[in-house]
C-alpha cells in the first residue's frame, strides 16, 4: 500500500508545510504520491514532482477547487483513497478543515497533528496543550493523519522526477462558495516557517510598541508573533497568535518580549531551538523555559538591540 | 430555525495537567472540570442568534458522562432552551461523537449546528468537520464572524495568513474560534431557572450508535522539559551570546 499526501499551496507555489509533510509521509516507508488540487496550479504540480522521493503527482484543476473548499475537495480525495493505506495533510488550517471530513466518509478516525512516527500504525501526538504526549495506535484500515510540520524537517525540493497525472473528474458539491479573502500583506516570512520569530505579549502595552518589534524584525528577517493576550488587546492581527489554539512554531531563534509565559503560549514555542525572553518582571514564568533571559524595559532594550544587530 | 449547540466537559483551562506515573493517561481525579472554552463561545453565539430573532429554539447537546449535566445546566443558565445528554462512561472518539450528533440532527433537524473548533483536552479539532460530512452539510470551521440570511450563512474564517469569507447553504455546521464573541456569565436567577429547563438523557444505544474505537492509546508521557538557561545582564551580552554561543544570528 502507499501514502497520499494532500499538498498545501496557493495556486502559485507549494507552502513550506508541504515539504515537511513529505518527510513524514516518506517515514511511513511506503511509496508516496501527492495531490495538488486547485485552479491554474500546473506549475505547483511541476514543483511537487521535483521533491525527492515522490512517486507520482495527481493534478486536479477546476474553479471548484480554487480556494480549497472542503465540500468539493473531499469527494476528490475519496476518489483516490481506495489505493492508499495512509492519507496525510499538513496540520495547517487547510489540512485541519479538510481531513476530518474525508475520514468521516471513509468511516475511520483521524490522528491529528502527529509529531513522531513510531511505526506505520503508531504515532505520537501532543494532547492537553502539549502538556502530555500520547502514543496512539490507529486501528483503522486507512490511516487519516495530519502532520505538525514543525516536527519534521523539510524534504529536499529537488532530486525527484515524479510523473504528473491530470485528473479530469470535477466535483462541485454546490453547498459552499468563496466570497472573499483578506490576506495580511507582509514581506516578512510566514510565522510557522520563519527562521527567527519575534513575539510580543500583553507587556508590550500598546500597538505602537509593536513598531519597535517590527523595526527589529526587519533587521533579522524575522516573522512577528503574539500571545493571545496581545491579540485580544487588539495590538496585532488574530493570525499572529502563537500557542495551543493558535500557531505552533519551532524557529531557530524565538525572542519573546513582554510575555509572561502562560502554558498555552509556551505550548506553541517550546520546540524552538533557542528561546530568548525579555521582560521587566524577573519572576515571569517564561524565564523558566528561556535559554537567555534579559530583565529589562522593552522601551530601552528593543531600540538598543536593533542598534546592536 | 432551530439551532443545535454542542458542549464538552473537559479539564478546566487553568488546571496544570500531570501525567500519571504509570503513563496510562493524565491525572483526571479530583481536578476541576468545566465546559470546553470553545464550546462556551458556541453556546454564546447560539443564544445571540435567539436574541436576534434568527434562532427559534436553542438545543444544547453533550455526549459524555453523567456529570456533563453540570455543563448542560450552565448552557441552559446562559440561555439555551433545552438540553440532551447522550450518556456514556466510555471515552468516545470524535467519529463516534459525530455519529451520535448526526442522529440528534436527524431527529431535531436544526438549521445550524454550532460547535467549538477543538476541545482543550484531546486537541483533536475533528468533530465538527466529521459531523458536517456525515449529515452532508457545508462546514464553516474556525469562524470569527457570521451572518445568517434566508438560505445561507456567511462566515469569516480564521485561516493561516488572514481571513477567508465563505457563503454556506443551510443547514450548516460551524465551529467557533476564540474571537467569535465573549461568552456571558450566567446570572443567579438564570441558574435557578435553568434547573427547571428540560434535560433529556439518552444512551448511544438508544440512538442506534455503535461505540467503536478507532485508536488505542498505548502510553502517555510528559514532554521533555526545557531547562531554564541563564540571565544576561545587558543587551550587549545577549547579542554576544546569540552570535558566539548559540550562533543563531
Amino acid at each position: 500500500m502507499a501514502t497520499l499526501l494532500i499538498c498545501e499551496h496557493d495556486n502559485q507555489s507549494l507552502k513550506a508545510a508541504t515539504y515537511a509533510a513529505v518527510t513524514a509521509a516518506l517515514a511511513l516507508g511506503a511509496e508516496v504520491d501527492l495531490l495538488v488540487a486547485g485552479e491554474g496550479c500546473a506549475a505547483v504540480a511541476t514543483q511537487a514532482a521535483q521533491i525527492a522521493g515522490v512517486r507520482k503527482v495527481y493534478l486536479a484543476e477546476a474553479a471548484a477547487y480554487a480556494q480549497g473548499l472542503a465540500e468539493n475537495l473531499t469527494p476528490l480525495v475519496l476518489d483516490l483513497a481506495t489505493d492508499y493505506s495512509h492519507l496525510l495533510a499538513p496540520a495547517t488550517t487547510q489540512g485541519k478543515n479538510l481531513m476530518p471530513r474525508v475520514a468521516a466518509l471513509l468511516d475511520v478516525g483521524q490522528v491529528s497533528e502527529i509529531v513522531a512516527i513510531e511505526s506505520p500504525t503508531q504515532f505520537v501526538r501532543p494532547v492537553y496543550a502539549g502538556n502530555a504526549l500520547a502514543s496512539v495506535e490507529s486501528l483503522d484500515p486507512v490511516k487519516v493523519i495530519t502532520v505538525r510540520t514543525t516536527a519534521f524537517d523539510a524534504a529536499p525540493a529537488s532530486g525527484g522526477n515524479a510523473e504528473v497525472a491530470s485528473l479530469t473528474q470535477v466535483h462541485d458539491a454546490g453547498i459552499s462558495r468563496f466570497v472573499k479573502e483578506e490576506r495580511a500583506q507582509s514581506d516578512r516570512p510566514e510565522l510557522t516557517a520563519a527562521r527567527v520569530v519575534l513575539a510580543g505579549g500583553r507587556g508590550m502595552g500598546n500597538k505602537e510598541h509593536f513598531a519597535l518589534l517590527e523595526a527589529l524584525a526587519d533587521k533579522l528577517g524575522a516573522a512577528i508573533g503574539a500571545t493571545r493576550a496581545a491579540v485580544d488587546a487588539g495590538f496585532v492581527a488574530n493570525d499572529t497568535q502563537i500557542g495551543q489554539t493558535g500557531k505552533i512554531i519551532a524557529p531557530e531563534l524565538y525572542i519573546g518580549v513582554g510575555i509572561s509565559g502562560a502554558i498555552q503560549h509556551v505550548a506553541g514555542i517550546k520546540d524552538s531551538k533557542v528561546i530568548v525572553a525579555i521582560n521587566k518582571d524577573e519572576d515571569a514564568p517564561i524565564f523558566q523555559v528561556a535559554d537567555y533571559g534579559l530583565v529589562a524595559d522593552l522601551n530601552e532594550a528593543l531600540p538598543e538591540l536593533a542598534k546592536a544587530l | 430555525m432551530k439551532v443545535l449547540v454542542t458542549v464538552k466537559r473537559v479539564i478546566d483551562y487553568n488546571v496544570k495537567v500531570r501525567v500519571l506515573a504509570d503513563h496510562s493517561d493524565v491525572d483526571l481525579k479530583n481536578v476541576k472540570m468545566a465546559m470546553n472554552p470553545f464550546c462556551e463561545i458556541a453556546v454564546e453565539q447560539a443564544i445571540r442568534l435567539k436574541e436576534a430573532g434568527v434562532a427559534s429554539e436553542v438545543i444544547v447537546a453533550s455526549v459524555g458522562p453523567s456529570a456533563a449535566q453540570e455543563q448542560l445546566r450552565t448552557a441552559l443558565a446562559m440561555g439555551a432552551d433545552r438540553a440532551i445528554l447522550v450518556e456514556t462512561d466510555e471515552k468516545l472518539e470524535s467519529l463516534t461523537v459525530a455519529k451520535t450528533l448526526a442522529k440528534i440532527c436527524e431527529s431535531e433537524q436544526p438549521g445550524l449546528v454550532l460547535m467549538g473548533k477543538q476541545s482543550i483536552d484531546t486537541d483533536n479539532n475533528q468533530t465538527g468537520q466529521m459531523l458536517a460530512a456525515l449529515i452532508g452539510a457545508a462546514q464553516g470551521t474556525f469562524i470569527s464572524e457570521m451572518r445568517v440570511s434566508a438560505e445561507e450563512v456567511e462566515v469569516t474564517r480564521e485561516v493561516d495568513g488572514g481571513l477567508q469569507t465563505l457563503a454556506l447553504r443551510l443547514p450548516a455546521v460551524l465551529t467557533a474560534d476564540l474571537r467569535l464573541n465573549e461568552p456571558r456569565y450566567a446570572k443567579l436567577p438564570d441558574i435557578m431557572k435553568a434547573k427547571k429547563k428540560p434535560l433529556e438523557i439518552k444512551t448511544p444505544a438508544d440512538l442506534g450508535v455503535e461505540v467503536k474505537a478507532n485508536t488505542r492509546v498505548l502510553k502517555v508521557v510528559p514532554p521533555a522539559e526545557r531547562q531554564a538557561g541563564i540571565k544576561v545582564s545587558s543587551v550587549a551580552e545577549l547579542v554576544d551570546k546569540l552570535k558566539n554561543e548559540a550562533k543563531v544570528i
